[in-house]
């Protein structure tokens, strides 16, 4: 058995078209293109994604198998979702299994739901595989400057997520290490009920905590030492600039959600105007 | 003109809690810039808290501490204290903060407010001196033991402090990771580099040149290589490392001065290595 996998939506290193953009581009891009994302309602809306998806291993110079594979953690989810959407949405019933009814309705809602939620993972990976975690923060800080003037501490939220990024595959490697060590002393967290093998976990959860807490203030006392100082102003090696590749970037990410949007709405009408020709 | 010492450490009490024994009961310790000094002792005998008070982490309850002449017990010589006193701490993954090489060496200069260019410059030199510069942009999280603990060295060395203060660096790396880490002190030591080296392990004493051993939250003995070694080792429950084996042989053979202490610089000299 083996505990999660460290690579997954971790920062790879590279020097490709999407790592040397500016990091607030990635950021508000994404979040553009996922609120177009989630304007798709119908199974043909999502064909421009997959073009896109599968632009990307050229783009980020990373695989298309180790982008496919961020998705992973969310596959029972989105199965999950899918099997709701399937038997809880009203509409045309076209089988039924016991009390429970499937529609025509629920096997289209539950394929854009899962298609959906795959999607916004997979983007959301790719963002963090091509950003470091403190390009991450730095450009999260510069976006959320203005709150900060609210009172709001932004920069030491900015460094505690640079630090909760970069401790994930430190934790994930500790916690396979306790799993084993618990194995070797006849731990069995595969076999029983879901109860069972939860209530398992408690004796890895358990050693897990003192060990983070005990990071925790091991890393404070060393980040002290560097001369951090909590809301102190910190200077950067290469601060964040602007460039042209980056509003073209922008430009080029605005105009697909704009027209995936298009693509949705227009599409049905082209194809009846198409099938009526015929 | 006398010099500052780097460390002056007069007296210095220091309890984690009220109950039970102190960590450091009443330790007197002077380290002259260049100096690299051991501090050698068991678990619990204080060494870690030493290291904490000389770099303003901690602040002696009784007695007081002078890193770079400056009174460590004054708040406001924290930064000053922190900037020319750089601590590398036992476990590397404790101390990398970035996710990349480069970035968690520019670390510390960024906390200092400087101008980028000079961070560069810093970053730069800092992984030179430990041999990491192809390894820069890299994700840290994929190094080696020894590669991380170079890194930990690194990020501490981009503050160009006058001072190196390890805690047990390299009491988790194996025997290359040890000696390639111990060769770039070294290396830092002869261009200048005061080293303040806190172990329980005598093997990693070899290139010091002067040994403290701690006890209890005492100094239990203070004085140079050669003393340590003629006899004083056993005394204090240590046992013979390898390196002095060789060491009296060659001293047999005529190929080292037997009155000079057993560094290993001086060994691999005397085996033209």
């Amino acid at each position: 058995m083996k505990f999660g996998n460290t690579s997954i939506g971790q920062f790879i290193p590279g020097e490709s078209v999407i790592h040397l953009l500016d990091p607030r581009c990635k950021m508000i891009g994404t979040f553009v293109l996922l609120t177009a994302l989630f304007m798709a309602g119908a199974p043909w809306d999502f064909v421009p994604w997959v073009f896109l998806l599968a632009a990307m291993p050229r783009l980020s110079r990373i695989s298309m198998r180790a982008i496919l594979r961020s998705g992973r953690p969310v596959l029972f989810l989105v199965m999950f979702t899918m099997l709701l959407n399937v038997f809880w949405t009203p509409g045309n019933e076209i089988a039924r299994l016991g009390p429970l009814r499937i529609t025509e309705e629920g096997i289209v809602s539950a394929f854009c739901m899962g298609v959906r939620l795959y999607f916004l993972v997979v983007f959301a990976a790719i963002l963090m595989m091509t950003t470091s975690p403190m390009a991450f923060s730095d450009g999260l800080e510069r976006i959320l400057s203005p709150l900060a003037r609210l009172g709001l501490p932004v920069s030491e939220m900015a460094m505690m997520m640079t630090i909760a990024l970069r401790f994930i595959p430190t934790l994930f490697e500790e916690t396979d290490r306790i799993l084993k060590a618990q194995m070797s002393r006849g731990a069995d967290f595969e076999s029983g009920s879901m109860i069972k093998r939860a209530r398992s976990f408690i004796p890895v959860l358990v050693p897990l905590f003192v060990l983070v807490f005990a990071r925790a203030e091991n890393l404070a006392v060393a980040m002290e030492s560097r001369c951090y100082v909590p809301g102190g102003h910190r200077s950067r090696m290469r601060p964040l600039v602007w460039e042209a590749r980056d509003t073209k970037a922008m430009s080029c990410m605005v105009a697909f959600a704009v027209f995936s949007f298009l693509w949705g709405m227009c599409l049905p009408k082209i194809a009846s105007i198409c099938l009526d020709m015929l | 003109m006398d010099q500052v010492p780097i460390f002056d450490v007069k007296g210095a009490v220091y309890s984690y809690n009220e109950t039970g024994p102190p960590a450091l009961d009443g330790v007197d310790l002077t380290v002259m810039p260049g100096e690299w000094v051991a501090v050698l002792g068991a678990n619990g005998s204080g060494k870690s808290t030493l290291a904490k008070v000389c770099n303003a982490l901690l602040v002696p309850a009784q007695g007081a501490c002078f890193s770079l002449g400056l009174d460590t017990s004054d708040p406001g010589n924290a930064g000053a204290v922190r900037q020319g006193v750089a601590l590398v701490f036992q476990n590397p993954d404790d101390q990398i903060v970035a996710s990349v090489v480069e970035e968690d060496v520019a670390f510390g200069p960024e906390n200092l407010g400087l101008p980028s260019g000079e961070i560069e410059r810093r970053v730069d030199r800092a992984l030179e001196l430990v041999s990491l510069t192809d390894l820069r942009k890299r994700g840290s999280y994929s190094l080696s033991g020894g590669q991380k603990q170079r890194l930990a060295l690194a990020g501490a060395l981009a503050l160009e402090p006058k001072a190196l203060v390890l805690d047990e660096s390299t009491s988790m790396l194996d025997p290359d990771g040890r000696r390639s880490f111990l060769g770039c002190l070294g290396e830092l030591n002869r261009l200048g580099m005061t080293i303040l080296q806190i172990t329980h392990a005598v093997e990693d004493i070899m290139f010091s040149g002067r040994i403290v051993v701690l006890g209890a939250g005492r100094v239990l003995w203070d004085g140079r290589q050669h003393g340590f070694w003629d006899g004083k080792y056993r005394e204090f429950g240590f046992s013979e490392p390898p390196e002095l084996a060789l060491y009296r042989e060659l001293a047999s053979r005529g190929l080292i001065d037997p009155l000079t202490a057993p560094r290993v610089d001086d060994m691999l000299e005397a085996l033209c290595l």
